[in-house]
């Protein structure tokens, strides 16, 4: 009868709270180790731990997320301009570039990019550590988990995915302005000055807090998925595979929310 | 003459009492009782499924028990402050089956991680400090190697250096010998029983190699799925008449094939029914 789909049902809602819960738990224990984590006032292993992660996580996604954003320039601006020109209306390809990159675009790539090569390398490192008892290893030598592998990471994130959403917002604008000056002979320079024309501080401020919004997810997202992990190997790729899945579906599900606050109070 | 008064008894380096632990089915701890007194050597002894790592999980505090305590030189592991668990967690060291040593980290960086986090020494004391432990189990010149290349015995090794780094009271090893040849888990039998006699240290290990536990053990436990079928020495468990651990002491095997069962799904096979 409706039983088993009622049971159903329930344990799969039971389990979904269960992870927002344990997320919610991580989170908290994050942010309270993330003192420990800072230069001169904190750890200094910790510290040296963060400036590798910021190596890998930031640097090394540099040239993905660079090209990535002039691609989606590109894109956009011919799709804006293809429409745009039947009003003759071209002018506002600029407008189109600069407010969608800086407020949507350049975030929302490079949590994408960032989520896929380091959600999932996060969720690997630490499963495999799982599976080889080293998490426990930490624990019996008084070393919390939390604090030695997720916290460098989390403080790395939060410094380098912003930096890398300016880069990606900087790469998408000027990609329009190489397109403008291909098809409309608009000179750069004019192009520059229609953009800082057209930016405004308060888009460039949600872009940057929907960007640590943003790294919050995918760090402990893909550092969830890997201390879960029970089993063996497969156990370890299952995980990866869900850390990237879900920080991109939570990432996209925060962009909603962050858009509609401030498309409803106004802000936009 | 008014009686003399009794000594007080000296409190068990390690306590379990009526511990029950259970994943959600059938009982994997039923009900156990165990005194680990201090410098002792405790052999855990117990075949595949007995339940002795997940005593061994309960006792070194990474799980709690449903019912029943844990009780590490008096104190209760579930009910002392989160400061006096890191306390006990120094004062333990423990060897995992699989060496669990920090793949990111060098031989000596996995040896001083815990004497970076829980010391304010100087960096040279720290370095001497880690080159003692490296030497005492004979990886003196493999510091500097990262563990992939390190051979089965000289992980085991690096994992025992690691365990040591804090001068624990109390050495845990989970399956020492496992997978090593005869000569190399001789040599780390032998590297218990020095550790024991020059620092005096309770020992509590897993195991089911029964030549490791003749050479090491002071007591020996004996599980059987899930409940503690003897304590005492090895004299006492050999004149058990316990047929369990008559079968482990001499190494009777289980019957495994089921001869009736393939006679009879054969004879059907034969006579044209379905299989």
């Amino acid at each position: 009868m409706s039983i088993p789909v009622v049971e159903r049902l329930g344990g799969s809602t039971l389990r979904q709270l269960e992870y927002v819960g344990g997320l919610a738990i991580q989170f908290w224990d994050a942010a309270g180790a993330l003192g420990r984590t800072l230069p001169l006032v904190g750890n200094r292993h910790r510290w040296r731990s963060a400036i590798g992660q910021m190596l890998a996580i930031g640097v090394d996604a540099f040239p993905m997320v660079g090209i990535m954003a002039v691609c989606a320039g590109f894109i956009l601006a011919m799709q804006g301009a293809s429409e745009l020109r039947r009003f003759g209306a071209m002018q506002f390809v600029v407008d189109l570039v600069t407010i969608g990159f800086t407020r949507e675009l350049g975030p929302l790539l490079t949590a994408i990019a960032v989520s896929g090569r380091s959600g999932s390398a996060f969720s690997a490192e630490i499963g495999s550590m799982v599976v080889t008892e080293e998490i426990d290893a930490l624990r019996t030598m008084a070393i919390d988990p939390v604090e030695f592998v997720l916290a460098p990471k989390y403080l790395a994130a939060l410094i380098v995915v912003p930096c890398l959403t300016i880069i990606s917002t900087a790469s998408g604008i000027l990609a329009g302005g190489v397109f403008m000056r291909f098809s409309v002979d608009m000179t750069l320079g004019v192009y520059l000055r229609d953009v800082v024309h057209s930016i405004a501080l308060k888009d460039v401020m949600t872009g940057l807090l929907k960007s640590l919004a943003f790294a919050t997810i995918i760090v402990h997202v893909g550092c969830l998925e890997g201390l879960r992990v029970r089993g063996g190997p497969d156990a370890v790729g299952r995980s990866a595979t869900a850390a990237v899945v879900k920080s991109t579906f939570l990432v996209i599900l925060a962009d909603v929310v962050f858009t509609a606050i401030l498309y409803m109070t106004g802000a936009s | 003459m008014p009686p003399a008064p009794e000594e007080p008894r000296p409190v068990p380096a390690i306590s379990v009492r009526d511990v029950v632990v259970s994943y959600g089915g059938p009982r994997v701890l039923d009900g156990i009782n165990l005194d680990i007194a201090r410098g002792e050597t405790m052999v855990l002894l117990g075949g595949s499924g007995s339940g002795k790592s997940t005593l061994l999980r309960q006792i070194i505090g990474l799980e709690r028990p449903q019912s029943g305590m844990v009780l590490v030189n008096g104190v209760d592991l579930a009910k002392c402050t989160p400061s006096d668990l890191k306390k006990i967690r120094r004062s333990i060291g423990v060897a995992f089956q699989n060496s669990a040593l920090f793949n990111s980290l060098s031989v000596e960086d996995n040896v001083s991680l815990a004497l970076r986090e829980h010391t304010r020494l100087a960096e040279s004391t720290i370095r001497l400090m880690t080159w003692m432990k490296l030497a005492v189990v004979g990886l003196g010149e493999f510091g500097k190697l990262s563990p992939q290349a390190l051979s089965g015995g000289m992980k085991k090794r690096a994992a025992v250096a690691r365990a040591l780094a804090l001068d624990p009271e109390i050495l845990v090893f989970d399956e020492p010998s496992a997978g090593l040849d005869p000569i190399v888990a001789a040599e780390l039998d032998e590297l218990i029983l020095g550790l024991k006699r020059a620092f005096n240290m309770t020992v509590v290990v897993v195991t089911h190699e029964m030549a490791s536990a003749h050479r090491i053990a002071d007591k020996m436990a004996m599980l059987y799925q899930g409940s503690m079928i003897a304590v005492g020495t090895r004299e006492e468990l050999e004149r058990s008449s316990h047929p369990r651990i008559r079968q482990f002491f001499d190494r009777v095997p289980d019957k495994i094939g089921d001869t009736a069962a393939i006679d009879e799904k054969f004879e059907r096979y034969l006579k044209g029914g379905s299989v």
